[in-house]
């Protein structure tokens, strides 16, 4: 298969660029800013569009993140051999995929909404939120209309086998740039977009991702610490 | 319920604090002292580890104590069980995205700073230039419609203080009705420290923690990750988010002056000297059956109970097994808090019905006892006339009693008459009569007990007030007030680039180190 200096840029290169700067960012972050580190709640300020907004985000973004695990890490060929012909995947990635993109473009648009609209938040509003928000807008937006002008509202298209191909061939180490750049525009630009999400991840507040306190389900309620180990755990400067 | 046989089990030490309420007068030096150290930064403006409030009123954030729209502190489930009021973790996790019980800043208030610029820069003119308020959140001009103190002595209380969450029951229709002959006290607050912290067995990440050492609840900064469960799990809403960096804050005690043996500043500026500071001995193995008491009306004793005797050898053996140093020791048998919390039993901890086991504990106020006495036409140095009042006054036994003892008022009435018994007993004694000790008998102190009870509340000098052991050198690597130079320091001086320091006042989102730019971002 015949690939274009432009192809290989865009579908190896780029990729590649920001897989290598959200492991190495998040490495450098981690060591150097704990106290950045935090999922920057701002409910103090603003609740009312935060009450509706954050959990149908998130919530959203759960499904659509299991909704990609399933579309892009897992071969058609998979599924098939576990008996889920290509209808029955079809349909169940379309409701379930329209559900999740809903929810979680309509709780967006409410944090972006209270972002703009709320004087106290825009305020407290930093560099980095001003290249997440668009950037998280721009990827959402271009995958939900991807998926509704071609597989809701369109005549389908099956991204398992290009789009998903390209995906798995990046961390197979055997890119094939070729498989996605036939793909149909907004799947293109929707992927680029979310290289890029992955390459600003370290460096903005979605690093609390990363913190989700799942080990609260099993520790004891109350914690002890000695004043020696949290002074050497932290450098001096523990608490307020 | 005495200790019985059961045998010591680990022994821990915490520094407490006992406040003589008679003796506030609402001067809020301790709050602005406190302001001035710890939270006149950007993010925590609105935030008071220590207030002064008016009792009756609805506190700071409003109506606080109000557990069941706030969720804060412990209960017990339909099966006995130990269970945080905010919900258990899978129900935690699950409102990470948005927490339905925290406090909105309008519950705290709006935080203002003033146009002074324009009382100079003002052209001239036929009127005077007057500096208005704007608020420090969106830098708009704003009325100023509530504060921390916007209650200071009963202001606006006919219309607010109604709303006061330990007004409930029969007895609490007579306050308002009779607003008229009010009464009225401070009740100085900042975090418990508590034995069993909702705030740390709330939080998500584990970035809180009670120190083994002495008993000190802190947030580890590096680990909050803002999840904000601290702040609804604790009932005295003493934990705050700071909005400029996300991350939780609370009273620390004073840490860097506790571990040099000073006491903390809002102890140490209190004019009315009626903060007391010292060490309390404690079986950590029982800390949970406590607080797990069925009936509220027992958790007194209960953590009482929780308190070990710094005098019984038995102790002491099984505190230096666990590690407790002699000097501490030594401390804890001088401590002014063991007095009054355990020997003379006239300190009583605020609402333990929130199962918490606080160590800020409070020497009920008899003032607004004696004022209804006079007011009743009787004599408010016969203690025959106080004592009649005591057990006779709906108001405000039954407030006292919501506040320090889950409403038991036969305590807080037992402690009022305590203090009036002494209050008459050394009143003759100082006019150089003999002294009735029956009086004092009666409420079960010797004549000595009672002259020392007595040198404790009113005239206990500076290091009888606070008896703080200092940390230990072997651990001086760790003590922050140790350092050889001032971590914290202005733009102006010298040497401010490096990566060490802390620029106060500025907004620093994100902890310098040596290879970062000064100053941050806002």
């Amino acid at each position: 298969m015949n690939t274009s200096a432009a192809d290989l840029l865009l579908w190896v290169a780029v990729p590649y660029i920001c897989l290598a700067v959200f492991a190495v960012g998040h490495v450098w972050r981690y060591r150097q800013d704990q106290f950045g580190w935090t999922s920057r709640t701002s409910q103090l300020l603003e609740h009312r569009w935060l009450r509706w907004g954050s959990p149908l985000f998130h919530l959203g973004a759960f499904m659509v993140i299991g909704g990609h695990v399933a579309g892009l890490a897992v071969p058609a060929s998979w599924t098939e051999a576990a008996g889920v012909d290509e209808h029955t995947y079809h349909t169940v990635a379309v409701w379930a995929g329209s559900v999740a993109g809903v929810a979680m473009v309509t709780g967006l648009g409410m944090l972006c909404a209270r972002r703009l609209l709320s004087r106290r938040i825009r305020l407290r509003t930093d560099r980095s939120d001003k290249v997440l928000f668009p950037l998280l807008s721009a990827t959402v937006l271009l995958g939900i209309t991807a998926t509704a002008a071609h597989n809701v509202f369109g005549a389908g298209y099956d991204y398992r086998s290009t789009v998903s191909v390209w995906f798995r061939g990046l961390f197979t180490l055997s890119p094939e740039p070729g498989a996605i750049a036939g793909a149909p525009l907004l799947f293109q630009l929707h992927a680029l977009t979310a290289c890029l999400l992955f390459a600003a991840w370290p460096f903005t507040r979605l690093v609390h991702v990363w913190s989700a306190p799942v080990g609260y389900l099993v520790r004891p309620y109350v914690v002890y610490r000695r004043r020696t180990a949290a002074a050497t755990a932290s450098g001096g400067r523990r608490a307020v | 319920m005495p200790r019985g046989e059961a045998t010591v089990g680990r022994v821990m030490a915490q520094i407490a604090m006992v406040m003589n309420l008679d003796k506030c007068i609402g001067c809020h030096t301790c709050s602005v002292t406190c302001k001035q150290t710890w939270t006149n930064r950007t993010g925590v403006e609105y935030a008071w580890f220590n207030n002064v409030e008016t009792k009756p009123g609805v506190g700071y954030p409003r109506r606080y104590e109000d557990q069941e729209q706030w969720k804060g502190g412990w209960m017990l489930d339909k099966r006995g069980r130990l269970v945080l009021r905010s919900g258990g973790r899978v129900k935690r996790l699950l409102s990470l995205f948005s927490n339905p019980d925290l406090p909105s800043l309008e519950d705290y208030y709006e935080p203002v700073t003033y146009d002074y610029d324009n009382l100079i820069s003002a052209p001239a003119g036929p009127d005077m230039p007057v500096a208005r308020p704007r608020s420090v959140l969106t830098g708009k001009p704003t009325e100023i419609t509530w504060g921390a103190n916007w209650e200071d002595g009963l202001g606006g209380a006919p219309q607010n203080a109604g709303a006061d969450p330990n007004l409930s029951g029969e007895w609490a229709e007579k306050v308002r009705f009779e607003f008229e002959q009010t009464f009225l006290f401070h009740l100085p607050r900042l975090c418990e420290h508590c034995l069993n912290p909702a705030c740390v067995s709330a939080c998500p990440s584990g970035a809180m923690y009670k120190r083994v050492e002495d008993g000190i609840v802190l947030v580890d900064q590096d680990k909050c990750r803002g999840w904000r469960m601290c702040v609804t799990a604790c009932p005295y809403k003493k934990v705050y988010v700071n909005h400029a960096t996300g991350k939780a804050e609370k009273c620390t005690f004073c840490f860097p002056r506790i571990e040099a043996g000073q006491p903390t500043v809002c102890s140490e500026t209190c004019v009315g000297r009626l903060r007391y500071l010292g060490l309390l001995l404690y079986d950590a193995d029982r800390v949970g059956e406590a607080a797990a008491t069925p009936d509220e009306k027992d958790l007194l004793d209960a953590q009482r109970n929780v308190f070990l005797d710094p005098f019984d050898p038995e102790v002491v053996a099984a505190a230096r097994e666990s590690g407790i140093p002699e000097d501490w020791l030594d401390a804890a048998r001088r401590s002014p808090v063991y007095a009054l919390v355990s020997k003379y039993k006239v300190a009583l901890p605020l609402h333990p019905e929130y199962r918490t086991l606080p160590m800020v504990w409070y020497v009920p106020p008899l003032s607004p006892v004696l004022d209804a006495v006079d007011a009743a036409g009787g004599d408010q140095d016969d203690p025959d006339h106080v004592f009649a009042a005591v057990t006779r006054l709906r108001i405000p036994l039954e407030y006292l009693a919501e506040l320090f003892t889950a409403g038991d008022t036969d305590v807080v009435g037992g402690v009022l008459m305590k203090l009036t018994a002494l209050r008459s007993y050394m009143r003759e004694r100082t006019l150089g009569e003999e002294g009735d000790e029956a009086v004092v008998k009666a409420v079960g102190l010797t004549g000595q007990e009672a002259e020392d009870l007595h040198r404790l509340l009113a005239v206990a000098k500076y290091e009888d007030r606070y008896v703080v052991p200092a940390a230990h050198k072997e651990d001086a690597a760790a003590l922050s007030a140790m350092e050889n130079r001032c971590p914290v320091e202005t733009a102006d001086e010298p040497g401010a680039g490096d990566g060490r320091r802390v620029m106060l006042g500025i907004p620093t989102l994100r902890r310098r180190t040596t290879d970062t730019p000064a100053g941050g971002h806002p």
